[in-house]
């Protein structure tokens, strides 16, 4: 009986869970405090709307539309958060996951609004150019030893300037956003397969929210059940290692550059071609997808079915964001809450050193009295 | 063109300032990748500052608490990696992203709770600094001379002087090549890394302040600072983590920076035709090259980015 007990809290996968939701509820206090200092009386009303989103209609079609919203923007979220903790399992911090996602973008829209190309093409060529700018930083890890930090940080700076210039080709005359691809080439979008019709019409649910949790679940698979996922992740672990053991640990390395960034490149293609939002081409900053998945990957404790809640989740307060009282806060409240929770992440090691040294002790008094009693 | 030498010195400052913040937290053992984050926490503690300073005070009187401000600002938003970092031992990257998207939100939390509190149809997060920002500039005969310039070659005078000629400096480089020796000779290395990680606050703060004052006479916080931390990371690596190539490098890059706002007043460049994007994008594509032939002999501190544990060997 006492050992069962041991060994479910012990349970690597339940500590990840605590921790994470000890991350959460820090991350919403800390929001809370700040809602407080900004404007004390309706701070409780507007940390509830950030948490319930679209709760906040009474009708249930509502709700199921506004549901929609958030699950269109989670599915990138996830497609880049798995991006990241891909590559993070094989020792690689891929903070470059925003510009592979930037080239995604770029590609898509390019290829959807220029040579008008269906959606599948498009989505595919998302998914190439990801795959090339994630690959350079891959070769440049395995041959340069050039720190992939480093490297992603230039490549995500080059991509947004590259990826703006590309598409002032394919913009408004008028306005510094993109054709939208409703007007510009319907068949770029992607097919909903009647999923908007279990969402009250809402036309931006598309086959793209099911897909990625589709990949999330090969990426599971790829990565505990499958030789090449043991291979990576033994590079991961020591790359000198690795090679001693026969493993080619350059083409490791690359590859899993390369997956990590068609991963990130293909959210863009989930993102971008349900048609939601246009692409403006006047951006001076790289767009907070990639960087969100970081925070993502590292809430859902770093695994890929973790990751499905976790994206969701930092969707969901998000969008919730926009459902505070403009009068007294800002959207930005969101924001401010998820980077919170990103931080704190920061110490999940520690929380669950804190655990386990609580075990510790609890079962060293146990055994003193047991050891007592005889 | 002396608009031009003007922008360059302005933009290779800012520069020059985060970069020095990076390297003092580098040599001390921890990457700080969060120096966009510090930035936009420094430049809004100046900006602060410059809106309520009372008017009439003398310009070198603007000028200290301006900077006071924006150095305190800097200083105690980088607590928040040294505490995560070295007490915690938290993914120092991780730590450093999580304060870059904390650093513009917070920000434009703050800017717009201030802005609606004085008038509750404001709701942008801007703040404006047009008679202030004049304290900090001086005339020489068309060339405006920003007080800032001087500042910055004085920190890097420092920084040399510091990190080579005295005991402090020497003690915080040997803590992030080696923590464990540094330790086994009596240097505190968590005293140390604290000491490199709030040093890099200070001047990723200033460097904030310097950014939003350099063109512009009001600043929108939801831009963050449009990704001049990480040039400046970039300038550190491109320097070697030593401060008189970084200045170098600094240079270099604020040419590159100031070209992009002024290449249409040369008419050899303007006939060009190359776009604005290009000159933007010519720092970052320059690093990677020369990290891609620098980086198998590369001089960055050997510890830096793992947690000192004191029982490790």
């Amino acid at each position: 009986m006492d050992k069962k007990k041991k060994n479910i809290l012990r349970n690597n996968g339940l500590q990840s869970l605590i921790a994470s939701l000890v991350c959460i509820l820090l991350g919403l206090f800390v929001g809370f405090l700040a809602l407080l200092i900004i404007n004390a009386g309706g701070a409780w009303d507007a940390i509830v709307a950030v948490t319930k989103n679209f709760l906040y209609y009474p009708s249930v079609p509502a709700q199921l539309k506004y549901l929609g919203s958030t699950l269109v923007k989670a599915a990138p979220l996830l497609m880049c958060s798995l991006s990241v903790l891909f590559a993070y399992k094989v020792g690689l911090f891929n903070i470059g996951a925003a510009g592979q996602y930037v080239a995604g973008a770029g590609a898509c829209l390019y290829l959807a609004l220029g040579p008008k190309l269906p959606w599948y093409v498009c989505l595919l060529g998302a998914v190439a150019a990801a795959a090339i700018v994630g690959g350079i930083s891959g070769i440049l890890k395995a041959y340069c030893n050039v720190n992939e930090v480093i490297s992603c940080i230039m490549l995500n700076w080059i991509g947004l300037y590259t990826v703006n210039m590309l598409l002032t080709n394919v913009k408004e005359p008028t306005s510094p956003y993109t054709v939208t691809l409703a007007n510009g080439n319907e068949g770029a979008i992607m097919p909903t397969l009647g999923l908007d019709k279990l969402f009250t019409n809402n036309r931006y649910v598309t086959i793209a929210i099911p897909l990625s949790v589709i990949v999330a679940i090969i990426i599971w698979i790829l990565l505990e059940k499958t030789k090449l996922g043991y291979e990576l992740k033994a590079t991961g672990m020591n790359k000198h290692a690795a090679k001693y053991c026969g493993m080619k640990e350059k083409r490791n390395i690359i590859l899993t550059m390369v997956i990590a960034g068609g991963l990130a490149g293909m959210g863009a293609g989930f993102f971008y071609l349900s048609g939601l939002e246009q692409w403006m081409c006047t951006q001076t900053s790289v767009p907070a997808m990639g960087f969100n998945g970081i925070a993502a990957a590292f809430l859902g404790g770093l695994n890929p079915i973790g990751a499905i809640f976790s994206s969701y989740f930092i969707q969901h307060i998000t969008n919730g964001g926009a459902y505070v009282d403009k009068s007294l806060y800002c959207a930005q409240i969101s924001d401010f809450i998820s980077s919170m929770i990103i931080y704190l992440c920061g110490f999940v090691f520690f929380f669950k050193l804190c655990m386990n040294r609580f075990l510790d002790k609890r079962e060293e008094r146990k055994a003193g009295q047991k050891g007592g009693e005889a | 063109m002396l608009l031009l030498i003007q922008y360059t010195l302005i933009f290779a400052s800012v520069l020059l300032l985060v970069a020095l913040g990076g390297c003092f937290s580098e040599h001390s053992g921890v990457i700080n990748i969060g120096l966009e984050g510090i930035m936009v926490m420094g430049a809004l503690g100046g900006a602060l500052m410059m809106k309520y300073i009372p008017a009439g005070l003398p310009a070198i009187a603007i000028i200290l608490l301006v900077i006071l401000a924006s150095a305190l600002a800097g200083l105690v938003y980088s607590l928040l990696l040294a505490v995560a970092a070295i007490n915690f031992k938290a993914d120092q990257t991780l730590v450093g992203t999580a304060m870059n998207l904390l650093g513009t939100a917070a920000a434009t939390v703050m800017v717009r709770a201030i802005n609606s509190a004085e008038n509750a149809d404001n709701v942008s997060s801007s703040i404006q600094y047009i008679e202030q920002k004049k304290a900090f500039l001086v005339n020489i005969g068309g060339f405006e001379f920003n007080w800032f310039m001087l500042v910055a070659a004085v920190a890097l005078a420092v920084s040399y002087v510091v990190l080579y000629k005295t005991r402090f400096g020497l003690r915080l480089q040997a803590c992030g090549e080696h923590p464990q020796a540094a330790d086994s000779v009596g240097i505190n290395v968590y005293k140390m890394r604290y000491a490199g990680v709030l040093i890099s606050g200070v001047l990723g703060g200033l460097g904030g302040i310097v950014y939003i004052t350099a063109g512009v006479s009001e600043w929108k916080f939801e831009n963050g600072v449009a990704g001049f931390g990480f040039l400046a990371l970039a300038v550190m690596i491109f320097g070697q983590w030593k401060p008189i190539r970084i200045a170098l490098a600094a240079l270099l890059f604020g040419l590159f920076r100031a070209l992009s706002n002024v290449y249409s007043g040369f008419d050899f460049l303007a006939s060009l035709q190359i776009p604005g994007s290009v000159y933007n994008m010519l720092p970052y594509i320059i690093s990677l090259i020369v990290l891609t032939f620098t980086s198998s002999k590369s001089r960055a501190p050997k510890a830096e980015g793992i947690p000192y544990d004191k029982g490790q060997r």
